[in-house]
């Protein structure tokens, strides 16, 4: 018994190769741009691990602090840290800025992290080089995709920060690699305007006759110093003691405290159905026409190539070959071709996919789904090239 | 001779799977979760670390002198500019007297013309005097009535009493000419002690009111850093400890001494206040205000074991350090102690000398996770 599919791939089997490599490249692309979606989700996803809190409090009526701004007193953790059930609370900043490395500046999302030690939340969980902060101020651990090196410095504002750690995948929900720094420095860096605002405000409030009265010299110096002052952060990170129930402190806050309170659910649910709910939809419809177009092309591909052998097929059934020898040999072709594709397609996503700006996640099953999803496609295109192959009359062989 | 070309195309086309094959099968199981996770290690070790505390202060002057006038009223002229060095009682400026002059002289006026009524009212105390004498012995030789006697006596107390009364009076506006004069003399500003003037925050012409300071003097001899240290990162923050000062517009790091630790803290800022002096006074002096990083290095500590503080995460609330146990790391929680700047921490319990810790890993690591130990984690793409 010979097979037919393996005899023909064989007589032309570079052109049959290469026509595999040509679909591997669609599916490839087809394999990135679901990447690239559970990429985006990834990094939501990721932004709130990497934070190591249980609950968020943010500001009342509001979404914060990820996709909406939140503001709270800095001296709030205090009265949260006392609540039972509270394990830790400390306070945290996010600010999405360009920070200066040289004469080109990153974009990223820079954090401050309450003074503490390895293990508070805000902290990253983990390094890839150097180490924590041990400094309450002017030191930085900054992920390794802005580009920095341990002990290069950067400059946020007005103020320069040694790197002194490097992690990875610290990225904020639209993908910024995050830069950590001490909270002092972050609030500052935050809330405290450029010089040149800061001395416009003085003028300002100078001529203002409200607050600069001749008979109260010392009002004016004490209105700007409220003025630059800075004690608000973005929210406070909580995290619960073992065998307590997040829900009832969560309720306890909003409760006692009237504040907003998200568990890790609701955050991910913020973070995934809200803040890229818009691209993640963009990027699955264009994975949807993606699909459909690679499906056509390799219906049109396994087409060709049995009409390219038509008239051997004419011969073949000149000969008094079953019509199920012929149906056998084209569907065993097409899966071949699939296979190829799909081996190829998967390398190469996978080569390439470090080379993305953002994260693209290749999660094994969605491999294992592509795969049977070409090869369903290569069986369902094969029926209409078999369908077309059966039609062919015996006669073609000799007429031609 | 038929075999020939068929086992050409055969090998050729094993030529081309075969690879892409084994590509695929690394492919799988070098990316995604099967592959072993690369992770740096370190050896725990016994060493001696230094703790430190790092703080952010400003530069201040011990004692700063604020003068200005002690009344309302309005600067007349100053002779000193911001820079300049004073001696201690060097003039420094006059308030404007505007009409003190005039009410001295209109003092000096009253003073004349109470001297004058005290004159008067000695004269009237001297002649009722010598009447009362007069007419005493005529009383006693029954020469004239009793009533004009009675008369005589009374008129001289009056005049006794007028001229008590006018002596109070001269004695009043001496002293509230007196009292004029001091303030006239109040009107010059003075220096209190040698010293810079650091501030002249009103210039000649303006009206002050009472209190309010014109010129500022510091002694440049006596600098201080006015330093604060987070709660959370100042154990161990005494008087006398060694300290190393870094101002921000220079290079150079200067040493100092904590003269005190304040005893009230920083309430709302949740931080610790010290004083940090110079151990010389740098030349040139550092402009008050100015930006200093303090780090305050403590006393070596006995050595005891010790681990990077990249090492410590936080698993289920626990804190602790994957160990290298084989191929798949372990969690073990441990009780860490004192830890210094570079990032040493010591461990109390949960380690023993030689274990391999992991320091560093390419992602978060789990009980299942298959580690393997690299040199360098930056050079690992994807």
């Amino acid at each position: 018994m010979i097979s037919l599919a393996g005899r023909d791939i064989l007589h032309a089997w570079g052109k049959f190769f290469f026509t595999g490599i040509g679909l591997g490249l669609l599916i490839g692309v087809t394999l990135s741009m679901a990447g690239i979606y559970r990429g985006m989700v990834d990094d939501a996803k990721a932004l709130l691990d990497n934070s190591g809190a249980d609950l968020w409090v943010v500001q009342r009526e509001t979404l914060g602090p990820y996709a909406e701004s939140s503001s709270l007193p800095d001296d709030l953790w205090r009265g949260l840290r006392g609540l039972p059930g509270v394990a830790d609370a400390a306070n945290v900043t996010y600010l999405t800025m360009q920070v200066r490395r040289g004469n080109e500046d990153v974009r990223t999302m820079v954090s401050g992290i309450a003074p503490g030690a390895p293990g508070t939340p805000g902290w990253p969980p983990f390094l890839v080089a150097g180490r924590h902060l041990t400094r309450s101020h002017y030191e930085a651990v900054a992920d390794i995709a802005t580009g920095f090196a341990i002990g290069d410095r950067l400059q946020i504002r007005r103020n320069q920060y040694t790197v002194v750690g490097l992690t990875r995948r610290m990225v904020s929900s639209n993908g910024d690699p995050m830069v950590f720094i001490p909270l002092k420095d972050a609030q500052e860096a935050q809330f405290l305007k450029d010089n040149d605002a800061i001395h416009r405000q003085r003028r300002s409030t100078a001529e203002n006759p409200a607050f600069n009265r001749p008979g109260v010299p010392d009002l004016l110096a004490a209105v700007n110093a409220a003025q630059t002052e800075s004690t608000s952060v973005n929210a406070v990170l909580v995290r619960i003691k073992a065998g307590a129930d997040a829900t009832e402190t969560a309720e306890t806050i909003r409760r006692w405290k009237r504040l907003q309170v998200y568990d890790r659910e609701q955050m991910e649910e913020i973070l995934v159905g809200k803040l890229i709910a818009t691209s993640a939809r963009q990027i699955a419809t264009f994975l949807i026409i993606l699909a459909i177009v690679s499906a056509a092309i390799v219906a049109f591909i396994i087409y060709t190539l049995t009409l390219g052998k038509i008239r051997e097929i004419a011969v073949l059934k000149l000969i008094g070959t079953k019509n199920r020898t012929i149906a056998a040999m084209i569907l065993q072709q097409a899966i071949a071709l699939g296979l190829i594709g799909f081996v190829f397609g998967k390398i190469v996503a996978t080569f390439w996919a470090p080379h993305f700006p953002k994260y693209v996640l290749l999660m094994p099953l969605d491999s294992l789904r592509g795969f049977f999803v070409v090869t369903a496609i290569c069986v369902l295109s094969s029926l209409i090239a078999i369908h077309a192959a059966l039609k062919v009359d015996p006669a073609e062989a000799i007429g031609g | 001779m038929k075999r020939q070309p068929l086992q050409t195309r055969t090998l050729s086309l094993l030529a081309v799977l075969v690879p892409l094959l084994a590509l695929f099968g690394y492919v799988a199981l070098r990316s995604g979760p099967l592959a072993p996770v690369p992770v740096g290690t370190a050896a725990v070790v016994e060493r001696s670390i230094a703790p430190g505390l790092f703080g952010i202060g400003t530069v201040e002057a011990r004692y700063r002198y604020r003068i200005g006038p002690t009344a309302p009223g309005r600067l007349k002229h100053l002779t000193v500019d911001v820079g300049d060095t004073v001696t201690a009682g060097q003039f420094l400026g006059e308030m404007d007297p505007v009409d003190l002059d005039d009410r001295l002289r209109a003092q000096q006026a009253a003073l004349q013309s109470a001297e004058a009524r005290t004159r008067e009212a000695e004269a009237r105390h001297e002649y009722a005097q010598s009447q009362a004498r007069r007419y005493e012995p005529l009383l006693a030789a029954r020469a004239v009535s009793e009533e004009i006697v009675v008369g005589k006596r009374s008129e001289l107390r009056i005049a006794t009493a007028a001229l008590n009364g006018a002596r109070e009076e001269l004695a009043r506006l001496q002293a509230e000419l007196e009292a004029l004069h001091a303030q006239r003399g109040h009107l010059r500003l003075e220096a209190p002690v040698a010293g810079l003037v650091a501030a002249r925050e009103i210039d000649p012409g303006t009206t002050v009111v009472a209190g309010q300071p014109v010129l500022e003097l510091i002694d440049p001899q006596n600098l201080w850093i006015h330093v604060r240290f987070d709660q959370i990162n100042a154990r161990g923050l005494a008087a006398g400890l060694p300290a190393r000062v870094l101002l921000r517009s220079r290079e150079k790091v200067l040493s100092g001494t904590v003269l005190r630790l304040e005893p009230l803290a920083d309430a709302v800022t949740e931080e610790l206040l010290a004083k940090v002096v110079f151990a010389t006074p740098p030349d040139p002096l550092p402009p008050l205000g100015e930006l200093a990083e303090v780090t305050i290095e403590l006393p070596p500590l006995p050595a005891a074991l010790a681990i990077p503080n990249a090492a410590i995460q936080r698993r289920n609330g626990q804190l602790g350090v994957w160990r290298i146990a084989g191929e798949r790391p372990e969690f073990v929680p441990v009780e860490l102690g004192a830890a210094d700047l570079e990032g040493w921490v010591q461990v109390r319990r949960g380690l023993k000398t030689g274990d391999r810790i992991v320091v560093h890993s390419h992602v978060p690591l789990s009980p299942r996770s298959r580690v393997k130990e690299v040199e360098n984690l930056l050079e690992i793409r994807s």
